[in-house]
This record gives structure tokens, C-alpha cells and sequence, in this order.
């Protein structure tokens, strides 16, 4: 995995609560072999209309959202579904990290593992970000930091190991598989 | 000193840990049970391939197909083609990757194939006190055996294959407690509908639910499959029961259920996992049954959720909320009784089993669907299929004038040919009535079988206790 140290860009913002994963990504593009090229279905059914043209009043179709790599939503993003296409589409089309007051669990790891950073922030500093779509923020990993266009910064919590690997650039089953030993030990004694 | 008092969930933790976890590092995990799709796998073998890996314990995997399958039979065994190409592709790189790597696979035609959650219990390969995963979020499913079973993404995968370990850190602990009995024509599914209500859709983030109470200790196994399947639509990582008895029962003679001599030995390690009587959870919920009723969805996440007979609330301050509503063309204030249906979906690993098609039969016998009402029954298992044809649920179900299927997810995610079209009204048994879960632009509505079965034959959203006898 590539190392994640610093991002800094404009944000786009999806102001809506519990963005699952079948609007990140539906269902029906599920049935690639492969993780490349999801980025074109990214929230397919808000960006397109029925006849494939896109819908000039979302977001991610709008001239202002080009170029940002920073997604600001409600709370409980990615909720629903394991897809891992999930954070594949977001990768693919240019999202980094992710800002929300709440991220479902198997969404965030699964971010993680793909380098897209999961960033919660409180409900104030949220709501701001929610309010201003185009801010210009700076993420560090290492700090555990988001910095404000004011220049205010604030705390984000980051799980010790997950700041390791995305500093890093640790392969997380390289990791794992450096514990053979133990795996097979445990193995043996097992009933 | 005597041991600390545990919950189930750190008994089935503890026995699992290969590392435990430090400030610095999350657990190594060992898993018991690895289930795998043809969805959320080709990318991982496909890791496995690109660094000459193997699978570690191709013995505790097992592999099948199930969510991009067709349920039509000719397309299953009448040698039509597969429909969707892309699916098809899916399905024979499952093939490929289950032949390459030594992995079971109970394929296409197998009479044992189904959807993913509902063939580990029923082969008794999900037991109590394992490790389950899968690269699906309703693996929670499995936890109504006593087992810890979540849902993993697809790098995962390939890290269960590669070394039958998972870099995990410890969720926190959620009892939901639940008392009193269900009510008549209130399901387990209404239940868990109830529950999720009073959660929220994010209430169980971060932690691993234990239900239990008196209510649910008399829930059958189809019943608590029904409720810990949806764990994961209140946000937690999985749901667990306490194994007792009518787990017991439910696995005795089971294909893959351990026999004789270590039958008895599973049975007395089992009796060992239930909470210590002062095990202490980080959190604390409590319901009582007696007061929930038949339930349906009117919103587009499973927590807007109200009685059939209920009336949508009013938050005309919530635009999100409003958004919803015009998503499925309601009002604030609404009630959904008498509103009128297109389809009505009855299956899924929520509410595929056995007991889910004879509750919608027990209406449905002797009556016909109203007109212009597609009806699918998709049993989840072919052995579910089998078991319903050998006591004629599926004649119950042709003669009222619905479609009996091949297993498989089916109309619950609308990615193999089953579909619900654009602002069609869909009464689903199934887990999730997320904007386009069943199809572009599809309105799903989601509720119990018996529910689901009375609003197919009056065409109209009907609190199942009107069609009741007695």
C-alpha cells in the first residue's frame, strides 16, 4: 500500500445521514472480477439519470467538485453492506479520505485497508465542514489532525496500528502472514 | 482468584486469539468457519494468485454461490444461459478459483447450494462457540448458533484464505434484553424490526449485540437466525445467542455436525459458553415483546419503521427524512394501510427458511393473490426448496398465483434478473429497502412473511391479523 502522510484539498460535500453502500456503489456492478474501474459507477443512481446522462444538480457532475479528493458526509456513511467495491469506486474516482461524524464499521475497515482514511470529527467542526462545500483542509495521519481554512485544527482518533500501516505503507497481510509461527502453534494446541 | 465474569461474546473472543491485542496492535484472530461467494471473492483469490499464496485450511472453507445467480429453473438446470453476462462470468470464475485453490464448492446445480447464511446452519457446519466469517454484512446471521459472525470485505477474504486469520480489534459489548411474548401474527421479524427502531440504524456501531431474555430463549432457530441476520441494519458488527437446547436439537444429526463420541464432547464444551450470571456489557437496552406489533418500513434504512396499522411520523425539520419520503412517494403523517403493491418478495437470508414459507402459506392456502400482483417465493436453500415441495408449500403458493423459484438472494439486492422496476411498490421479506436495493429506482417496503403474504392477497399494504383465523 502506498504511504498516507498529508492531503491537502477542497472538500466535496453529501450532507445526507446514512449513505449506504448500495448508493455508493448498487448492486448490480457487482459482478466484476476485478477492483479497477468502479470510480464510473460511483453513487451511480444520484449521478445519472435512467438514460445514462448526468444529473446536472449532483454534486459530484458539478465543475467545483473536480480535483477534490476530500468527501465531507452525515453521519453513519457507508452503513449496509461488506462490498468492498464501496471504497474501490471512492479510490477510483479521485476520494481520499472521508470526513463525517459517524462511519459504519465494515466500511471503515475496509477503507483502511485500501488507503482511504476515515476522519470523524465532532459535531460542530462536522456541520461547518457540511455548511462550506469547497473548503480547503489539510489531513495528517501521523498528527491525527484536520486543519480548517482558519488555521484551526482538530483531533481525529485513528486506531494506533491503521495510523502504522497508512504511514507506513505496511502490507497488512505480509503483517499477518509474518505470524505463521503463532498460527500454526495455535493450531496444534487447539482441542 | 476466581476468573472475572465473562459474556458469551469474550468466551468466543478469548478461545481465538492467536495474538492478543496491545496498544499498538489489533488481535490476531483465528477463524473457525470461512464462507465464501462468488461476489466478494475473485479479487481476493486473485491477490492469493499474485503472491504465489495458498489457502491456509481449504478444510474450514467452503464456497457457494448465491447472489448474482438466476432462481429461474431453466436457467439454473434447464440449460438456458445465465442472463446476466457479467453474473455468469462470476459464477465460473467461482469455478475456477474453487478448483485452483482446493476449495469446496457446493455449485450451480448442487443440492445442497444456497444462499451463504442460510446453508451453514443448515448442514450444522455454523456451530457454537466458532469464529465465522464471510464477505458479507449478514454473516450475523450465523450467531444465533452461540457463534461470532460477521461480515468482512474482500481484502479480508483474502487474508482468512491466506493465513485462517483476521487482524481484529475487540467490539464492545451491547445486551439487548427482551421479555414478554409476541403477540398473535407478530414474527421474529417484526421483532428485530422493533428492535431496530429503538436502536437506530447506527445504535450497535462498535459493538457485538447479545439479545437475549425470556422471549428470545422461546424463539426457534429459524426465528433467532431471522433476528441476529439483521444486527448488522442496527449497525453492529455481529448478534449472538446463548446456545442452549433448541440449539442443541437444531444441530443433532446434522450433515456436518460432529457425531458420537465428539457430538457429546462439542455438547459439554457448549454448555460452557452462555454469560456468566455477573458478565457486564458496556451497554444495556431493554424491550418488552408483548408490546411490539406487525411492522413495516416506509423510509428508505430499515429504522423508519412503523406498525402496519401505524401512521408515518412527522419531522418536518429533517430534510434527509423528507428526501426518503419522496423517494417512495409518501407523506408525513401518512398510513400505509390500503396503499396499494406491485410485487411482493418472500425469501432472502432473512426470512428464506422453512418456517418463513409455511407462515406466508398459512395465509395464502386455499386463496389467490390480487390481481396484478407479482408474487416471488425464493427459498433459500435447495434443500429449503425441497423440504417445502416434500409437504406441498410450493402448490400453496403456484395455486394462489405466485412464482416458486431456484434459491438465491434473488429481488433482495436486484443483481441477478430479479428485479423490481422503477417506483414500483415491493413488500419484501427480505433486509434492506435502501434507495435501489431491488432494482433503479424500486420502493421497498420491508416486513415479515406473514405480512408480506397478507398485502399480496389483498394487492394492498394489510396488517396480516385481519386475515387471521381465530
Amino acid at each position: 500500500m502506498e504511504r498516507f502522510t498529508t492531503l491537502t484539498s477542497r472538500t466535496v460535500v453529501l450532507p445526507q445521514a446514512n449513505i449506504d453502500t448500495d448508493q455508493i456503489i448498487p448492486a448490480r456492478f457487482l459482478t466484476t472480477t476485478t477492483r479497477a474501474g468502479l470510480g464510473a459507477q460511483l453513487f451511480a443512481d444520484w449521478r445519472y439519470q435512467p438514460d445514462g446522462a448526468p444529473r446536472p444538480d449532483f454534486v459530484l457532475n458539478q465543475p467545483q467538485a473536480s480535483g477534490c479528493q476530500i468527501l465531507v458526509a452525515g453521519k453513519n456513511f457507508g452503513c449496509g453492506s461488506s462490498r468492498e467495491h464501496a471504497p474501490w469506486a471512492l479510490l477510483d474516482y479521485g476520494i481520499r479520505a472521508l470526513i463525517s461524524t459517524e462511519i459504519a464499521d465494515i466500511f471503515t475497515s475496509n477503507a483502511l485497508k485500501n488507503g482511504l482514511l476515515p476522519v470523524l470529527v465532532d459535531g460542530a467542526t462536522c456541520a461547518w465542514l457540511l455548511a462550506h462545500p469547497g473548503a480547503e483542509v489539510t489531513l495528517d495521519v501521523a498528527r491525527s489532525t484536520l486543519t480548517l481554512p482558519d488555521g484551526h485544527t482538530v483531533r481525529f482518533p485513528l486506531e494506533e496500528f491503521a495510523r502504522h500501516c497508512l504511514t507506513q505503507g505496511v502490507d497488512q497481510l505480509g503483517f499477518l502472514l509474518a505470524h505463521g509461527a503463532a498460527i500454526e502453534a495455535y493450531e496444534q494446541r487447539r482441542p | 482468584m476466581a476468573p472475572a465474569p465473562q459474556t458469551l461474546f469474550d468466551k468466543v473472543w478469548r478461545r481465538h486469539e492467536v495474538v492478543a491485542e496491545t496498544q499498538a496492535t489489533p488481535a490476531v484472530l483465528y477463524i473457525d468457519l470461512h464462507l465464501v461467494h462468488e461476489v466478494t471473492s475473485p479479487q481476493a483469490f486473485a491477490v492469493l494468485r499474485e503472491r504465489a499464496l495458498t489457502v491456509r485450511r481449504p478444510r474450514r472453507t467452503l464456497a457457494t454461490m448465491d447472489h448474482s445467480t438466476p432462481t429461474q429453473t431453466a436457467q439454473v438446470f434447464g440449460g438456458a444461459p445465465i442472463a446476466v453476462d457479467s453474473a455468469a462470468r462470476q459464477v465460473q470464475q467461482l469455478e475456477r478459483n474453487c478448483a485452483e485453490f482446493g476449495v469446496e464448492l457446493l455449485a450451480l446445480r448442487h443440492a445442497q447450494r444456497g444462499i451463504v447464511h442460510v446453508i451453514g446452519p443448515e448442514l450444522g457446519l455454523s456451530q457454537p462457540g466458532q469464529t465465522i466469517v464471510c464477505g458479507d454484512s449478514h454473516t450475523s446471521t450465523h450467531g444465533a448458533l452461540g457463534a461470532l459472525a460477521f461480515g468482512i470485505g474482500t481484502t479480508e477474504v483474502g487474508h482468512v484464505l491466506a493465513t485462517q486469520c483476521l487482524l481484529q480489534r475487540k467490539p464492545r459489548a451491547l445486551a439487548v434484553n427482551v421479555h414478554g411474548r409476541l403477540g398473535r401474527g407478530v414474527t421474529a421479524k417484526d421483532l428485530i424490526l422493533t428492535i431496530i427502531a429503538r436502536l437506530g440504524v447506527d445504535g450497535g456501531t462498535g459493538h457485538v449485540i447479545e439479545y437475549r431474555g425470556d422471549t428470545i430463549a422461546c424463539l426457534d432457530m429459524d426465528e433467532r437466525m431471522t433476528v441476529c441476520n439483521m444486527s448488522i441494519e442496527a449497525g453492529a458488527r455481529a448478534g449472538m445467542m446463548a446456545p442452549d437446547e433448541t440449539t442443541f436439537a437444531y444441530l443433532a444429526g446434522r450433515p456436518r455436525a460432529p457425531q458420537g463420541e465428539a457430538w457429546e464432547k462439542a455438547l459439554a464444551d457448549w454448555r460452557q459458553l452462555p454469560s456468566d450470571a455477573a458478565a457486564r456489557f458496556d451497554r444495556e437496552v431493554t424491550l418488552d415483546a408483548g408490546a411490539a406489533e406487525p411492522m413495516i418500513t416506509y423510509g428508505t434504512n430499515p429504522g423508519m419503521v412503523i406498525p402496519v396499522s401505524g401512521r408515518i411520523p412527522e419531522r418536518p425539520d429533517d430534510a434527509a427524512f423528507g428526501q426518503a419520503l419522496r423517494y417512495m412517494g409518501f407523506s408525513a403523517g401518512e398510513q400505509l394501510t390500503d396503499r396499494p403493491v406491485n410485487v411482493v418478495f418472500l425469501g432472502s437470508c432473512t426470512n428464506g427458511r422453512l418456517s418463513d414459507l409455511r407462515s406466508a402459506a398459512q395465509l395464502l392456502r386455499g386463496r389467490h393473490i390480487a390481481r396484478g400482483i407479482t408474487m416471488l417465493v425464493v427459498p433459500g436453500s435447495q434443500q429449503v426448496k425441497r423440504e417445502a415441495e416434500a409437504e406441498g408449500l410450493d402448490r400453496v403458493f403456484t395455486d394462489a398465483g405466485a412464482e416458486w423459484r431456484e434459491s438465491g438472494c434473488s429481488m433482495c439486492l436486484g443483481m441477478n434478473g430479479d428485479t423490481v422496476e422503477r417506483g414500483h411498490y415491493s413488500v419484501s421479506t427480505s433486509n434492506r429497502n435502501f434507495e435501489g436495493r431491488q432494482g433503479a429506482g424500486a420502493r421497498t417496503l420491508l416486513a415479515s412473511p406473514l405480512t408480506a403474504a397478507a398485502c399480496a392477497l389483498r394487492g394492498r399494504i394489510t396488517d396480516p391479523r385481519e386475515l387471521m383465523q381465530g
